[in-house]
């Protein structure tokens, strides 16, 4: 079965402007911020993958060229085996409809002009031809598939407290039917308690609605709850990916090992493997002959200056690394 | 030992244009010398409030209506500001929450921080610069002569805290408040932030009141865990026995509602959402979330009791009161 969605290759980079770079662009050089160097992953239908990775990894700019919010550099990206990156217009349209995203801020991503009634209709106003009449059916549909409260929409975004902001931002993602629901950073603004029912929300909905994720987030514990499989991106590239119980059972990149030791444990008792990395993320300008963790890796070994293979170490479970 | 901090039975209201705000309702906590508690709490739990009450800061429409802050036994209530500015950002330290806009954007880490020894110390700006550099380097900053002649929008997330803390630890205090000092850090980052804070704590005998939302933080970190709900205190335990055998419902239910890394686990979710603090309910405020609210809760606030060694627990069902409720 052809998955729902596929990425091959994918580079997104942001040229340089401004009185810092000039002198290297007189030099003829062109630099860049490689946000995204080179990703490849498939969803299935139905399927949740989980993307981790700390600020500045590129996580959100994969995020934002799946939907063309900004172009790619280059690479491939077939949704429900179509090839994406060139469609405009009305086919531009309509793949949007089938892919809709889900942010990280839920006050900054309603319109504060637009009570939850017409923001939740607004996709369906843009890509159906409805009545009036369908159009707060399929509303009172969605509303009680989040569990906003029919009482609440006709509400504004400051009438409405976090976690209920968070939901119209969910049923307005889910209103016109969509396949994949890009999530980014869903749950990190929210309250602890909020935050687990709003996981637990997205549960429900993929059940009942056959959705795919793609769960963007820099909180490895809601991943691991949430995700089928796991892909841990580092400066612009996938390091590691693997099935969710693989990756967290036997995560074999250092990067992995590093970005899971580093997540306190609610247990006072819980002693878990302590890899420390040196140093910071170094700047996504540079190009990387060899790995890109190289300089900050206590493994680090001669090797590693080499172009580095992406290796199946188990049966879908693959990473980018010399040593693992 | 006598106790470092010891707060009793504080209330603090705020008159807002929409009415009084109940923030804290009748909070008891203690804190002994080099112990690092945490405070745990949803947000709007009176965690911050009952921080800013520490230090002496709770200004108008707030206002403190009853209770005692005795830090080293001095009442702090009971002295003037004049009195309190010895305490505060001297004895008493904190660590803000938004690290950003806490620090003053047109003055260096260095100057930042080397003020602080000229202001509390009277060190010549000389020496004043010097003990910043030592800090700076005590405080895991990578290059600190640089870091020295950078401004704050120059650093990154982690090197602004790690400014802060430097700033915090100047006037070596012995109680240091840190209100959510790893929240919109990477995890890597805010590993080493607690990595750092650990240490500082140990090498220098400081007592740290670490304020968070998150349990791993306080399980990682803590000595002794305080948690509230809705401006009062529910329970305090050693943190072993708080993660082992948490006895108040609402600790119980904040224990089973987080996605775990280390164990497989069903998420549930905390009832219900926090009460309003406008008109909070009577009695004890946790009683419409809570799935063994009894009669007696709703006219009677359960009292402090103790349930194990060190342990006590606000709560009808627990402890001494197990015979009122019966």
């Amino acid at each position: 079965m052809t998955p729902l969605l596929e990425v091959a290759g994918l580079r997104k980079s942001f040229a340089l402007v401004g009185p810092k770079t000039w002198a290297a662009r007189l030099r003829g050089e062109r630099p860049a911020v490689r946000a995204v160097d080179g990703v490849s992953f498939a969803i299935a239908k139905g399927e949740t993958l989980g993307l981790v990775g700390e600020s500045g990894c590129g996580k959100s700019t994969v995020a934002r060229c799946l939907l063309r919010v900004i172009e790619p550099t280059s690479g491939s990206i077939r949704f429900a085996g179509e090839e994406i990156t060139a469609l405009d217009g009305r086919q531009l349209r309509n793949t949007r409809r089938a892919m809709q995203m889900v942010y990280q801020d839920p006050t900054a991503a309603l319109n504060p002009r637009l009570n939850a009634r017409r923001t939740i209709e607004e996709p369906l106003r843009l890509h159906f031809k409805m009545t009036s009449a369908e159009r707060r059916e399929r509303l009172n549909e969605v509303v009680a598939e989040v569990d906003l409260g029919a009482d609440l929409v006709e509400r504004y975004p400051h009438e409405l407290s976090d976690g209920q902001r968070q939901r119209v931002n969910i049923a307005r993602a889910i209103a016109a039917h969509p396949s994949l629901v890009v999530l980014d950073e869903p749950t990190s603004a929210l309250d602890v308690s909020l935050r687990s029912r709003i996981i637990l929300l997205f549960e429900t909905l993929q059940k009942r609605l056959g959705l795919s994720y793609l769960f963007i987030s820099h909180d490895v514990a809601t991943v691991k709850y949430l995700a089928h499989r796991v892909a841990v991106m580092y400066l612009g590239v996938i390091v590691e990916e693997a099935d969710s119980a693989s990756l967290f059972a036997a995560p074999h990149h250092p990067y992995t090992r590093a970005l899971l030791s580093s997540v306190p444990a609610p247990d006072p008792d819980f002693r878990g493997e302590r890899l420390m990395l040196h140093g910071e993320i170094p700047s996504p300008t540079n190009t990387y002959a060899g790995c890109r963790l190289q300089n900050r890796c206590p493994l680090a070994q001669a090797g590693c200056a080499e172009p580095v293979p992406w290796r199946e170490v188990a049966p879908g479970h693959h990473v980018l690394c010399h040593l693992a | 030992m006598r106790n470092l901090l010891e707060v009793e039975n504080l209330v603090v209201h705020f008159d807002t244009d929409g009415g009084l705000v109940e923030v804290l309702d009748d909070v008891n906590f203690t804190m002994r010398a080099g112990e690092t508690l945490g405070l745990v709490g949803e947000s709007g739990s009176g965690k911050s409030v009952s921080a800013i009450a520490v230090l002496g800061m709770i200004r108008r429409p707030g206002r403190i209506l009853a209770g005692s802050i005795r830090f080293e036994g001095i009442d702090l209530l009971r002295l003037s500001e004049d009195e309190m500015r010895r305490y505060r950002g001297r004895r008493i330290a904190m660590i803000p929450q938004r690290y950003r806009t806490a620090l003053n954007p047109v003055i260096s880490a260095g100057r930042l921080i080397s003020r602080l020894f000229e202001i509390h110390e009277g060190c010549s700006r000389a020496a004043a610069s010097r003990r910043a550099l030592e800090l700076l380097d005590l405080v895991g900053v990578a290059d600190p002569p640089r870091c020295m002649q950078q401004y704050p929008h120059q650093l990154s997330g982690g090197m602004c805290q790690r400014v802060m803390i430097a700033m915090a630890l100047a006037t070596s205090p012995r109680l240091l408040i840190a209100d959510e000092p790893t929240t919109g850090l990477d995890v890597s980052i805010a590993a080493r932030i607690l990595e750092l804070l650990r240490d500082l704590s140990k090498r220098t005998g400081t007592a740290i009141l670490l304020i968070t939302h998150d349990l791993g933080v306080v399980a990682q970190t803590c000595q002794r865990v305080a948690v509230m709900h809705a401006g009062q205190l529910v329970e305090t335990a050693p943190v072993r026995e708080l993660f082992r055998s948490p006895a108040h419902p609402y600790t119980r239910a904040l224990v089973r509602s987080i996605p775990r890394i280390d164990v497989e686990v069903k998420l549930e979710p905390v009832p219900g959402t926090i009460p309003s603090l406008r008109h909070p309910p009577t009695g004890c405020r946790y009683r419409n979330r809570c799935p063994h609210a009894m009669e007696i809760c709703q006219h009677d606030k359960p009292r402090q009791a103790a349930v194990g060694l060190d342990h006590e627990v606000s709560c009808f069902a627990f402890g001494e009161h197990c015979d009122a409720a019966a």
